[in-house]
């Protein structure tokens, strides 16, 4: 079991950050006081450095070459940079922060940077393992685990090594709803039996709401805007909240919801037959899917981790060869062409099946916004004029034009999910298929994606989107199919 | 390196004394380039690695690349290696000869003793044990081997990146362009994915301590014993008795000469 260590306390004065080589600060004029104990969840617009507060904390802002500081930050009265080992710090990323290729081993590296003797090392192991419910053998293979057993697996090296203070950076926004789930609850176990002091930063508000003690409310330029009980600051400061993309708890979503699902009546323009789907030849993860999605209709496809959803829809989108059976586009979609979808030319698709990837980054090609959104258009062979209008006019619709010039691999992560649904919109295509296009998304940005989606839908455009997202589900789940166990794939409705 | 079947003996050694085995029983191996001495050392090798437990369909299954390479390595000798003695064949630049033959035989068998214990040494070798090994026992720089050790994992994610990459670029409508073209833009890309890829995980080390001024401790013992010595002495052992042979028989031949 986790021994007990004494929580620790956070001073902040006039602390800023300004990372090298750029003129704006990143976060600056902090002061914050937090007690022994205490449970916080930190909320601001994306921008507004709460990372880079939760990383000086965390001790690993390095030296001068990565920035620069001005102002304090003490934990326990010393400065954050030197109190290496007080704080324990679990990142968004569950991919990025295994170091190991065994549970057990993974989990010591902490306790090893620290010093910590062989015999104690392995007593932490197993006792944070035990903390955060990942009951496995020490030699397990941490390329077998899930997201959620992933972030409980960086949460147990983080306790191996005894902080008074924990520190969350959106932990659950790269999981799904079983995965918040086991990682909530985990820290809940985990905070009841250590007391340490706690901060999470995190848009989804109600996942936190019922374990924090206080909510602090960042501004833009990284100052306090609001800071107190959680269920008063909620009620007092909502509009900010909201305006900040926050996910006030009960804030009723500005976005019509989906209507109910029409006879599909209209025709399908694409339709699987007995197909079986699969990342590689001889790698069957489905067989035996017979479904159809209704042209002009917004379609929703859920279903469990790991029941082949994104590969269904990468081979829908003509990109995945099928395995056995077809994928057969209607006359309209196909536009003359004889064959399926995933024998068509890349450039033929462009005007008929766009696919936003769940990795933003996977699908950039260009050193500028601009030039990324004009990749399709000139694939598609336009003539320049039109490409400069298209691009200027899909730029205004999705708030991009302002960041034409940048690269898309500065962009946050918002603004990253708008540019990949502009540069696949761009050469409208008639059926658009997105795979968890809300991932992560605050709450200012998934409002403008749904409505953006659903006026396309409106404007005669197919949808298929893959989600976890009940929200999501509500606003456009015209139509709703499920992959359930091995069942075939149905209607669920 | 995935698991192969289990070795007697082998097994027990440490990776670092694998690895300085495999060194120390190949490199005198390159001195020479007679027949005697490589299938001398390739036989001891033989019967050593068959009484450890490596049965042919693992040597098949595991040494297949060099088992290939080594009829080809014999055959470019037979046909063009320097000519001398009966000639009983020939073509254009192509002359088979004793003295050919008998090169072809000496290149070839000694593909295969350098060559099989290399693969089949570090058969089961896990990259962990090996990281630790090299730090404790070699004590090359901690900092270094574990960072190698992180970045290696991140491979098996860089596969998938590329996967994904190249479906994301036939969606773009620019997956018909030529493949040369198409694979230095992709190569690129996976470039930036990758030192994004790399910083997060720095900064994920940096969070657990790692590079901290304290003195690192070890999870896991790396032990070198008597297993270790008895293959170092062995390794030794079938370098000399082969070079010794040949030389006793003459038919040592220094590269150099």
């Amino acid at each position: 079991m986790t021994g007990a260590v004494a929580p620790a306390r956070v001073e902040a004065r006039g602390w800023a950050w300004r990372h090298a080589g750029r003129k704006r600060w990143a976060i600056e004029g902090v002061d914050l006081r937090i007690v022994e104990g205490e449970r916080v969840l930190l909320v601001g617009p994306s921008g507004s450095g709460k990372s880079t507060l939760l990383q000086a904390l965390a001790g690993v802002h390095g030296g001068e070459e990565e920035g620069e500081e001005s102002g304090t930050l003490l934990i326990d009265g010393r400065p954050a940079a030197e109190a290496r080992g007080r704080a324990g710090l679990v990142l968004q990323d569950p991919d990025a922060q295994v170091i190991l290729a065994r549970v057990g081993d993974d989990v010591a590296f902490g306790c090893e940077n620290l010093g910590v003797p062989r015999d104690e090392i392995w007593k932490r192991v197993r006792g944070a393992l035990d903390d955060v419910g990942l009951r496995l053998p020490l030699d397990h293979p941490t390329s077998a685990l899930s997201g959620g057993q992933k972030q409980r697996l960086a949460l147990a090296g983080a306790l191996a090594m005894r902080p008074g203070l924990l520190l969350l950076d959106e932990p659950t926004a790269n999981l799904d709803p079983d995965g918040v789930e086991e990682v909530v609850a985990a820290v809940h176990r985990v905070l009841d039996r250590t007391h340490a002091t706690f901060v999470v930063v995190e848009h989804r508000v109600d996942v936190w709401l019922h374990l924090v003690t206080r909510l602090v409310v960042l501004g833009r330029d990284g100052r306090l805007v609001a800071d107190g009980v959680p269920a008063r600051v909620l009620a007092e400061h909502r509009d900010e909240l909201l305006a900040a993309g926050v996910w006030v708890p009960g804030a009723p979503l500005p976005v019509a919801s989906a209507g109910t699902p029409g006879r599909s009546t209209a025709e399908p323009v694409l339709t699987a037959e007995a197909l079986a789907i699969g990342r590689r030849r001889g790698a069957v993860v489905r067989e035996d899917l017979h479904l159809a999605l209704p042209a002009g209709t917004s379609t929703v496809l859920t279903g469990a981790n790991g029941s082949g959803k994104s590969t269904l829809a990468l081979t829908l989108g003509g990109l995945l060869e099928p395995l056995a059976g077809r994928v057969r586009p209607s006359a309209a979609l196909a536009g003359g062409l004889r064959h399926d979808p995933v024998r068509w030319r890349s450039r033929d698709l462009l005007t008929r099946i766009g696919t936003v990837f769940q990795e933003p980054e996977h699908q950039f090609v260009a050193s500028t916004v601009r030039r990324e959104v004009a990749v399709g258009p000139r694939a598609a062979r336009l003539a320049s004029g039109e490409i400069e209008r298209r691009v200027d006019e899909v730029l205004a619709r999705l708030r991009l034009d302002h960041l034409a010039a940048a690269n898309p691999f500065t962009l946050s992560g918002g603004e990253q999910r708008r540019l990949t649904v502009a540069s696949v919109l761009v050469t409208r295509p008639q059926l658009i298929i997105l795979d968890e296009p809300t991932f992560g998304q605050d709450r200012v940005t998934w409002t403008e994606l749904v409505t953006l989606l659903r006026e396309l839908v409106d404007d005669g455009v197919t949808l298929l989107s893959v989600t976890h997202d009940t929200a999501y589900r509500d606003a456009l789940g015209e139509h709703h199919l499920e992959l359930r166990g091995h069942q075939r794939v149905g209607s669920a409705r | 390196m995935s698991a192969g079947p289990s070795l007697r003996f082998v097994d027990r050694v440490n990776p670092v004394t694998r690895l300085a085995a495999a060194i120390l029983l190949t490199t005198p191996l390159l001195l020479s380039v007679d027949w005697l001495s490589a299938a001398l050392a390739l036989a001891v090798q033989l019967v050593l690695f068959a009484a450890a437990g490596v049965r042919p369909g693992t040597l098949a299954a595991r040494c297949w690349p060099i088992l290939v390479a080594a009829p080809i390595a014999g055959t470019s000798m037979l046909l063009y290696g320097s000519p001398s003695g009966t000639e009983y064949w020939s073509f254009w630049l192509a002359r088979v000869t004793d003295g050919s033959i008998e090169l072809a035989i000496a290149v070839a068998v000694r593909v295969l003793a350098i060559g099989l214990p290399a693969v089949l040494l570090f058969m089961n070798v896990d990259p962990t044990e090996l990281a630790d090994g090299l730090s404790q026992i070699a004590r090359l720089p901690s900092r270094f081997v574990l960072g190698a050790l992180a970045g290696a994992r991140l491979v098996g994610l860089f596969v998938e990146d590329w996967r994904a990459m190249t479906l994301s670029r036939r969606a773009r409508g620019i997956g018909d362009h030529r493949a040369v073209r198409r694979f230095a833009t992709m190569a690129f890309a996976l470039l930036v994915l990758a030192i994004r890829r790399g910083s997060k995980l720095a900064t994920a080390m940096e969070a657990r301590g790692f590079g901290a001024d304290v003195d690192r401790t070890w999870a896991r013992v790396s032990r070198v014993g008597w297993v270790d010595a008895a293959m170092l002495a062995t390794a030794a052992a079938i370098a000399v008795a082969a070079l010794g042979a040949a030389m006793w028989a003459g038919t040592f031949h220094p590269v150099w000469s």
